[in-house]
């Protein structure tokens, strides 16, 4: 028996900001493939995800669905760059096992009319497991960047520590990002703390960093590096991360 | 090396240089002094070219070229060095890395090779010492949780590190106590005391001038230049005020 599938709307709330159009003329089995992942009691894994010009159809939708089971006392840590695709999705429903902890870092960028989004469902279902994620979004043109990230916490799970935290990057007038945290505890011993905020250049620094010889180029990549490094910064590997850097920053440099 | 000819200058409409003349020659170290107000920092910014403060009038030559034709990244690769009232704090960008930057994309400028990271720290290493401050400090993202000193002294160590032609240093000496004035005016005669270089050098107070001894001093009130003299002018405002010593016929 195969699942009945539909296309979401932008009715269905973990896909208010997306590119609903997008999806038509999809093929529904490729829409609802899932990556099962199942991290073992007490192991750590690492998992990376790019979506970029190299690997997607810059017109047309990539999604990356994950299904994460984290064992006890295990660490699943995901780290993700969307630069590419028309609409870029990294999607993750994940559950937490007692003292498991997940650990994420995302980043979006993108012009044009593309939309790049993260959307997450961590469930806490047993007590003193740990939840980390972090994204950063750079876009300009009409380009948009979100962040819809949902956290259960169940009766039991007592002593749960989730966080949440969202910054974005306006490089042009038109470009929009939205975060959309969205908290259900049952818990009451718990601590869940999320962020968001939305701004643009630091015009002042730009005008500091040009009085001592940068063009504006450059300063712009520099300030643009700063800000998305916050979302590697528990990526314990220097080559990854500049890899990944360097994936978000040629898109910056190529399009702008 | 400098020379200002009846430059006007305005913010949001509001005329803040108000035809100011000035010339700086190689080797002299002129210093700006005058009440607030006065357009001191305005000066600074236009001639750094800084967005918002816009010129209405007059010209700006610098080593023969045409100093308000360029965008602000050349006029710092033309030899122009500009030093903050107000350091600015950039989060997750280490000095080492912006200092770097800057300064090989100078030298790409004008023509030469970048430096190594190797060359760059040895480089950074020295200038830190001579304006005592912790390299350590030069890890650190730039500006971010320095005091105003240390901000002050980092602004010097950037100096050092670029080595520029001209430097506008806009009241370097304000936040720092005496060590650190003294610290800070030993980097600049060593940085700029030199016959091919100038320095003009805004300040509110005399007790920098003791430590770098000015060729010339003007004051600057209501947007343009109203005295010029030898270092004893500056003494003289220190002890009798701008409203005495501007009173006297020029």
């Amino acid at each position: 028996m195969t699942q009945d599938v539909a296309f979401p709307t932008r009715k269905d709330e973990a896909w208010r900001y997306s590119d609903t159009d997008a999806l038509a003329g999809m093929d529904l089995g490729v829409f609802d493939r899932w990556q099962d992942i199942e991290v073992p009691a007490g192991e750590t894994l690492r998992e990376t995800l790019v979506i970029s010009d190299e690997n997607a159809d810059p017109d047309g939708v990539e999604l990356r669905r994950l299904r994460v089971k984290i064992g006890k006392g295990a660490r699943f840590e995901l780290f993700g760059v969307i630069a590419g695709a028309q609409l870029g999705r990294v999607e993750v429903v994940l559950t937490l096992a007692e003292g498991a902890h997940f650990e994420m870092g995302g980043i979006t960028v993108g012009g044009r009319s593309t939309v790049r989004e993260f959307v997450t469902r961590v469930a806490h279902e047993e007590p003193n497991a740990t939840s980390n994620q972090i994204v950063r979004s750079v876009h300009w043109g009409k380009g948009t960047g979100n962040f819809l990230g949902r956290i259960d916490v169940v009766r039991d799970a007592q002593k749960t520590d989730a966080a949440q935290s969202f910054k974005g990057l306006l490089l042009e007038k038109g470009a929009s990002v939205n975060a959309v945290p969205q908290l259900e505890i049952f818990a009451d011993d718990v601590k869940c703390e999320h962020g968001a905020s939305v701004g643009q250049m630091d015009e002042n620094a730009r005008f500091y960093m040009a009085a001592r010889g940068l063009s504006p180029e450059a300063s712009r990549r520099l300030l643009v590096q700063a800000f998305i490094g916050d979302a590697l910064v528990e990526l314990d590997d220097e080559a990854e991360q500049e890899r990944l850097l360097r994936i978000a920053l040629d898109k910056l440099d190529k399009h702008l | 090396m400098l020379k200002i000819d009846n430059l006007t200058a305005e913010i949001d409409g509001k005329t803040i240089l108000n035809g100011l003349s000035l010339e700086v020659a190689a080797g002299e170290i002129h210093a700006i002094m005058g009440p607030n107000g006065a357009g001191k920092s305005t000066l600074s910014y236009v001639l750094g070219g800084r967005p918002g403060y816009e010129v209405t009038g007059g010209s700006v030559t610098f080593r023969g070229q045409d100093l308000l034709d360029m965008e602000p990244h050349e006029r710092a690769a033309a030899g122009l060095f500009l030093g903050f009232q107000y350091p600015v704090e950039i989060p997750g960008v280490s000095n080492v890395q912006f200092l770097r930057e800057a300064l090989n994309a100078q030298r790409k400028g004008r023509g030469e090779e970048p430096l190594s990271g190797g060359e760059f720290l040895k480089l950074a290493k020295e200038k830190a010492a001579l304006l005592k401050l912790d390299m350590d400090m030069l890890k650190r993202n730039v500006n971010v949780g320095f005091s105003g000193g240390e901000k002050k002294r980092a602004e010097m160590v950037q100096m050092g590190i670029l080595d520029p032609a001209f430097a506008v240093l806009d009241e370097t000496d304000s936040g720092l106590d005496i060590d650190a004035l003294r610290v800070v005016g030993d980097g600049i005669n060593a940085i700029m005391r030199d016959s091919g270089k100038g320095v003009l050098l805004i300040t509110h107070y005399q007790r920098l001038l003791d430590v770098v001894k000015p060729d010339k001093v003007s004051i600057l009130s209501k947007g343009r230049i109203v005295k010029t003299g030898g270092p004893e002018l500056a003494l003289r405002l220190e002890n009798e005020g701008y409203d005495a010593v501007m009173a006297e016929p020029a």
